[in-house]
C-alpha cells in the first residue's frame, strides 16, 4: 500500500490519540491503560495472515506463537479491564 | 466488491469503534461501555483479519486463538484486584511479543515469496526493536511489581556507557539487516538479541516510585510496536490502533511524570534514590493504641483516607470502606485523597476502593484536597508514604524533592498505619511520622482499622 497514505493515517490517529485521553480523570487511568492495552492486541488481526500464508513452514509457526501471544493481550485485556469497570460505582446512579 | 475491499471497510468500522470506545473510558459513567464498544471493534478487526486471501491453512490460526484465548481469559478471571499491575504488564508484554513476531514472519516475505523491500525492511525492524523491547521491559517490570525481583533500581557505574554501546550497536546491525533483510541473517539475530537486551536495560534503573510510569510508557511502546508491524505488512487497522494506545499511552506517561514533578528523562536515567539521600531524620514518634484511635475519630467530623500501595498488600481496602461508613453514620464527612502515583500504577488506589463499593465521588484528587486540608480533623494514612512526605516541599536534598505531595502533615491529626519503622518504596526517609500532630498506629493495616471498626461496633 501506499507509503504516504499510510504514514497520512498515522499522522492522524497520534494527534486523535493525544485528544482523546487528554482529559480523563485519575480515577480512570487504570481501566483506561489495560483498555487501551487491550487495544494494542490489534497485531492480532495481522497474525493471521503470517501464521496462514503458503510460502514458509517457519513464518507460519511464528506467526501460530504471535496469534497467540496477541489473543493473550485482547481476551485478558478486554476482560480484565471489565471486572475492574464493572467495580466502578456512582453514589447516586448504580446503588444497589 | 472484493474481499479485501469489504475488509478494508470493516477496519474503518472497528477504528470508529475504537475511537467511541477510548473517548468513553474517559468518563467513569461510561467507561464500561466504552470498554465494550471497543472489545466489539476489535472482533470485527479480527474477523476482517481472517479473510485474507494470503492465508490458506487456519490450523495454526485456531491453535493460536484457542491456546491465546484460554490463557487470557483465565488469568484474568483470577487475577487478584491488588496484583492487576503486574498483570496489565504481562499482557503488555505479550502484545509486545505478538508485534515482534509478526515483524519476524514478515521478514520471510509475501505469499510470492519475493524479496522485501527498504521500507517494508525498516518498519519490520521497528516492529521487532520496538515490540522486543516492550518484552522484557514489560517482565522485568512485572517481576519487579511482584517483587519476583528486588524492586529497588539497580544503577552501576559504566551504565551510560554500556547503553550507548548497545544502542550505537542495535541502530548499526538495523542498518546493516535494512541492506539485505533476510531472516537467516546474523545482523537479525543481532537486532534481536540486542533489542531484547535494551529492554532489559532500560527498566533495571527505574524502581520504586517509578513504576507507574515505566508501566504507561511499555504501554505506549506496545501501541508504537503494533503501528510498526501495521506498517510492515500493510494494514491499516494495525497503524491506525497502535498510533491510538501509543498516543494515550504517551499522554498517561506524561501526566505521571508531571505528578513527581519530573521529566521523563530524568524518571527514565536517574536511578531514583540512588542518586542522593536526604538528610537522616531524628526525633521520636508517637505510637498510638486501636482504642485511642478510636475515641480520636468518634469525635471527628471531617476525615479523609490516604492510601498507599501498602492498603494494597494488606488488602485493607473492604475494610477501610467499613470504617468510612461507620464514620459517616456518625456525621462525619468522609472522602478519600488519591496521589496521582500512589501505588504501582496510574490509579491503582481508585480500582481497590471501586473494588470495595466505595463510590467513585468520594475519591478525591490532589488538587482537590490540598486547598481545604486544614480543614480536614485526621488525615488516616495507610501504607502510603512518599506521596505524603514533606520533605518533597521543604528538604532541597530529598531525593524526592519538588514532587507534589498531598499535605497531611496540615491536617489537625495525621494517623499513619504501618507495619514498622522501615522506609517506603523509595527508601527515602519520611520526618511526617516525626511531626507534633502525627499519631503511628503500627501493624498491619487491615488489623488496625478492623480494631477501629470493631471498636464502633462494640460502643
Amino acid at each position: 500500500m501506499d507509503i504516504v497514505f499510510l504514514t497520512f493515517i498515522l499522522v492522524l490517529s497520534i494527534f486523535l490519540g493525544f485528544e482523546l485521553i487528554s482529559k480523563v480523570p485519575a480515577t480512570l487511568h487504570t481501566p483506561l491503560m489495560s483498555g487501551a492495552n487491550a487495544i494494542s492486541g490489534i497485531t492480532l488481526a495481522g497474525a493471521f495472515i503470517s501464521a496462514g500464508i503458503a510460502n514458509s513452514e517457519m513464518a507460519n509457526i511464528l506467526g501460530a506463537i504471535a496469534v497467540a501471544m496477541a489473543t493473550i493481550n485482547v481476551v485478558g485485556g478486554y476482560m480484565v479491564t471489565d471486572r475492574m469497570l464493572a467495580m466502578f460505582k456512582s453514589k447516586t446512579g448504580a446503588k444497589k | 466488491m472484493s474481499l479485501d475491499l469489504i475488509a478494508n471497510l470493516a477496519y474503518i468500522v472497528s477504528a470508529i469503534l475504537f475511537i467511541f470506545g477510548l473517548k468513553m473510558l474517559g468518563s467513569p459513567a461510561t467507561a464500561r461501555k466504552g470498554n465494550g464498544l471497543s472489545a466489539v471493534g476489535m472482533l470485527i478487526a479480527v474477523v476482517a483479519g481472517l479473510t485474507d486471501q494470503g492465508i490458506v491453512s487456519y490450523e495454526f490460526i485456531v491453535i493460536g486463538l484457542i491456546v491465546g484465548a484460554l490463557l487470557g481469559s483465565v488469568s484474568a478471571r483470577l487475577v487478584e484486584m491488588t496484583s492487576m499491575p503486574e498483570m496489565v504488564a504481562l499482557f503488555n508484554g505479550s502484545g509486545g511479543a505478538a508485534s515482534l513476531l509478526v515483524g519476524w514472519a514478515a521478514l520471510y516475505g509475501g505469499g510470492d515469496a519475493a524479496p522485501v523491500s527498504t521500507f517494508i525492511a525498516v518498519t519490520v525492524i521497528l516492529a521487532i526493536l520496538i515490540g522486543g523491547v516492550t518484552v522484557t521491559g514489560s517482565l522485568l517490570a512485572y517481576g519487579k511489581l511482584s517483587e519476583r525481583i528486588g524492586s529497588g533500581a539497580i544503577v552501576f557505574t559504566g551504565q551510560r556507557v554500556v547503553n550507548s554501546l548497545l544502542l550505537a550497536g542495535l541502530i548499526g546491525s538495523s542498518v546493516m539487516l535494512a541492506m539485505d533483510p533476510s531472516p537467516d541473517s546474523t545482523w537479525f539475530y543481532a537486532v534481536l538479541v540486542l533489542s531484547l537486551l535494551l529492554g532489559v536495560m532500560a527498566v533495571i534503573p527505574i524502581g520504586g516510585a517509578d513504576m507507574p510510569v515505566v508501566i504507561s510508557l511499555l504501554n505506549s511502546y506496545s501501541g508504537i510496536a503494533a503501528c510498526a508491524a501495521g506498517f510492515a505488512i500493510g494494514n491499516n487497522i494495525l497503524i491506525v490502533a497502535g498510533a491510538l494506545v501509543g498516543a494515550s499511552g504517551m499522554i498517561l506517561t506524561n501526566i505521571m511524570c508531571k505528578a513527581m514533578n519530573r521529566s521523563l528523562s530524568n524518571v527514565l536515567f536517574s536511578g531514583f534514590g540512588a542518586v542522593k539521600q536526604g538528610k537522616a531524620i531524628e526525633g521520636e514518634v508517637k505510637p498510638i493504641s486501636v482504642q485511642d484511635a478510636y475515641y480520636i475519630l468518634e469525635a471527628a467530623g471531617n476525615v479523609c483516607f490516604v492510601p498507599g500501595y501498602g492498603m494494597a498488600v494488606a488488602q485493607a481496602q473492604h475494610v477501610v470502606k467499613e470504617l468510612g461508613e461507620l464514620l459517616e453514620k456518625n456525621g462525619c464527612e468522609v472522602t478519600y485523597a488519591i496521589h496521582p502515583v500512589a501505588g504501582r500504577m496510574p490509579g491503582h488506589m481508585n480500582v481497590l476502593l471501586a473494588e470495595a463499593d466505595v463510590p467513585y465521588e468520594q475519591l478525591l484528587e490532589m488538587d482537590e484536597i490540598n486547598p481545604r486540608i486544614e480543614q480536614v480533623d485526621v488525615a488516616i494514612v495507610i501504607g502510603a508514604n512518599d506521596v505524603v512526605n514533606p520533605s518533597a516541599r521543604n528538604d532541597p536534598d530529598s531525593p524526592i524533592y519538588g514532587m507534589p505531595i498531598i499535605n497531611v502533615d496540615k491536617a489537625k491529626t495525621v494517623f499513619v498505619l504501618k507495619r514498622s519503622m522501615a522506609s517506603g518504596f523509595s527508601g527515602v526517609d519520611n520526618p511526617l511520622f516525626f511531626n507534633e500532630n502525627t499519631r503511628m498506629l503500627f501493624g498491619d493495616a487491615k488489623t488496625s482499622i478492623g480494631g477501629v471498626v470493631s471498636e464502633f461496633g462494640s460502643s
